[in-house]
């Protein structure tokens, strides 16, 4: 089975359809990139998968469970995970405390009054840091970072809580190349223990590493498949070169 | 002078934290070199806060033996409006919500205790501030739940005009309910007891309002500094992005606006009893804005700034309308106003660095983390 499977997915704003009858799978420590030109619906499907948007039509299921109608919160709690396309970390906590506020967000509310999970979260929360390389600014406020390092930032928040599912809306927008390289490197180890999908412009930066591709194109699935297939498919080229 | 100037301009100029500094050093060296005093202090790593609030509290403990009698009274209000103004500060200073309708917890209990004592001539402190402050914490149990427990997150709009309307409703019935006094209220409210004691308005009574509020700061304290201080942080600066993370934010907020319904029902049946009657202005629109004064004034998400703002608003208030009986609410509006448009953090700002006002969350066990090799 399946991590994530979206299927028949409709999004109509209004006038506008923003996605088609899109679909999508993701199979467990899988990286999928989702790709296509702007205005193909990539973000819409991103939202409806993690329930900042909800469907019009279709069904997205999560680990075997029909999540359609789940709230954000019950998404994360059921292992999915999301890093906001705009970044969102909270620019006057610390660096340390960024990272604290996501890794108890399943502590309970006595152990949250008393500290009590603070001293045991400790270690993950460095660890987190040194991972994405921000230990040494770990008592900075996040609003210091440059914003590359925010991105950073929020790419560990958002593996903090352990998710099988990790859903990247262009997480290199903004960062120099260096920062592209740097961030490819920090999302391989993640590959043991969680899946992700990305939304990215970059095509190099997809390339290098996703497994698999979805392109799509005026809301709807042109082509999926491996990065070499996709790479050899005329009608994706088309898209590509009509629109450069 | 020039040279001076320029040189100091320059040291600012590098200092990328804070441009307004450059405006203030054409008003004057001198609050320069406070304001450098500062910096340095908080460079030093040395905190600002726990000397305000000492400081606070020594000047709160000597009041009444400086203070003329009637103005000890004055005092007590003061301090009973400063325990109701941090239940404000709790819901929006530290978790986002704007309660636009504090007083109705405030006032309700208020009336509750008010009738204890005239229809069952219960007025033992040990029953009616308890009576009190579960009389607040369940009118905000239940309009929070109805504001802020839907399935999807409610609107800063939407509770603010909910809290709003509440207090207004409870306003208009307690003006039209015979039972409640209607217009007049209920006045000559039986003095509160302790055993053979009678609590009259005099220092006694002030040392008991000013043992509760520092008992109740320390508690709110503890709250705000804990780990669900961070998630209240959290709440507070991105709702959307810690229900992502899978908190529970609708039932964290209904939780602090709970804690602060129940200390504004602590602050209201205080505060009927030192007054002695209670009125419908009591759970009103204008005791609900008052709150809000206080702590913007003061500086929101501070727990010493709302007492510090509720201190000096009613403080100048009080001379303003002995000194410039016609004009001075005109006077008291304008100052208002150029506190939150200049210092939206309020008062509290001149002292206190962003940093230290965030502050750090759980911090007992950090220190323990640090010491152990």
């Amino acid at each position: 089975m399946p991590l994530l499977e979206a299927a028949g997915v409709s999004k109509i704003f209004g006038k506008l359809t923003a996605l088609d009858g899109a679909a999508l799978t993701v199979g467990e420590n899988e990286f999928h990139g989702l790709i296509g030109p702007n205005g193909s619906g990539k973000s819409t499907l991103m939202k409806c998968i993690a329930g900042a948007e909800v469907p019009t039509q279709g069904r997205v299921s999560f680990v075997n469970t029909d999540i359609t109608a789940f709230t954000p919160t019950e998404r994360a709690r059921a292992g999915m995970s999301l890093k906001f396309q705009i970044t969102s970390v909270l620019p006057s906590l610390t660096l340390y405390d960024n990272i604290l506020l996501a890794l108890q967000a399943q502590s309970s509310l006595l152990d949250l009054v008393f500290s009590r999970t603070r001293g045991a979260l400790h270690d993950q929360v460095m660890t987190m840091l040194t991972q994405f390389r921000l230990a040494d600014r770990a008592f900075e406020a996040a609003a210091a970072l440059s914003h590359g390092q925010q991105q950073w930032l929020e790419i560990a928040m958002a593996l903090a809580g352990k998710p099988k599912l990790l859903l990247l809306d262009e997480p290199t927008g903004g960062m120099s190349l260096e920062e592209r390289r740097v961030t490819g490197e920090l999302l391989q180890p993640i590959k043991k223990h969680c899946s992700l999908v990305i939304v990215e412009h970059d095509l190099d930066f997809i390339r290098d590493i996703c497994d698999r591709l979805t392109v799509l194109d005026q809301g709807k699935v042109l082509a999926s498949g491996t990065v070499s297939e996709i790479q050899a498919n005329q009608s994706v080229q088309e898209i590509y070169l009509r629109r450069a | 002078m020039p040279k001076s100037m320029s040189v100091t301009r320059e040291a600012i100029a590098g200092d990328e934290a804070d441009e307004a500094t450059a405006e203030r050093v054409a008003a004057g060296q001198v609050k320069e070199l406070v304001k450098q005093h500062v910096k340095e202090h908080v460079k030093a790593g040395r905190k600002v806060l726990p000397i305000v609030e000492g400081a606070a509290l020594v000047a709160a403990l000597a009041a009444p033996l400086l203070l003329q009698d009637y103005l000890t009274v004055f005092a007590t209000r003061v301090i009973i409006l400063a325990l109701f103004a941090l239940s404000f500060d709790l819901v929006w200073g530290y978790a986002g919500i704007m309660s636009f309708g504090q007083a109705l917890f405030f006032g309700s209990a208020g009336y509750g205790v008010a009738l204890l004592a005239r229809d069952l001539d219960i007025t033992n402190i040990f029953l009616v501030l308890p009576a009190g402050t579960l009389i607040g914490l369940t009118f905000a149990l239940l309009l929070g739940g109805f504001l802020l427990l839907g399935r999807h997150p409610s609107s800063v709009i939407f509770v603010s005009l909910g809290t709003l309307t509440g207090s207004y409703a409870a306003d208009r019935l307690a003006r039209g309910w015979y039972y409640l006094g209607g217009q007049n209220g209920i006045p000559s409210i039986a003095p509160m007891t302790a055993g053979g004691y009678e609590f009259s308005e005099g220092p006694a009574f002030y040392y008991l309002v000013l043992g509760i509020l520092v008992v109740v700061y320390l508690l709110c304290r503890f709250l705000v500094r804990s780990q669900f201080g961070l998630a209240l942080a959290g709440l507070r600066e991105n709702e959307q992005r810690i229900a992502f993370f899978g908190y529970k934010a609708q039932h964290l907020k209904a939780i602090i606006f709970a804690i602060g319904g129940a200390i504004a029902g602590l602050a209201g049946s205080l505060y009927a009893f030192h007054e002695g009657f209670v009125w419908p202005n009591m759970v009103g629109v204008v005791v609900s804005t008052q709150v809000v004064l206080y702590v913007l004034f003061g500086g929101s998400g501070t727990l010493i700034g709302a007492v510090i703002g509720t201190v000096i608003v009613e403080g100048v208030s009080f001379w303003l309308s002995d000194n410039y009986r016609d004009i001075w609410p005109i006077i008291l509006g304008v100052l208002l106003l150029l506190v939150i448009l200049f210092r939206p953090l309020g008062l509290i700002s001149f002292v206190l660095g962003e940093r230290e006002r965030v502050g750090s969350f759980g911090a007992k066990v950090k220190e323990k983390q640090n010491a152990a090799p």
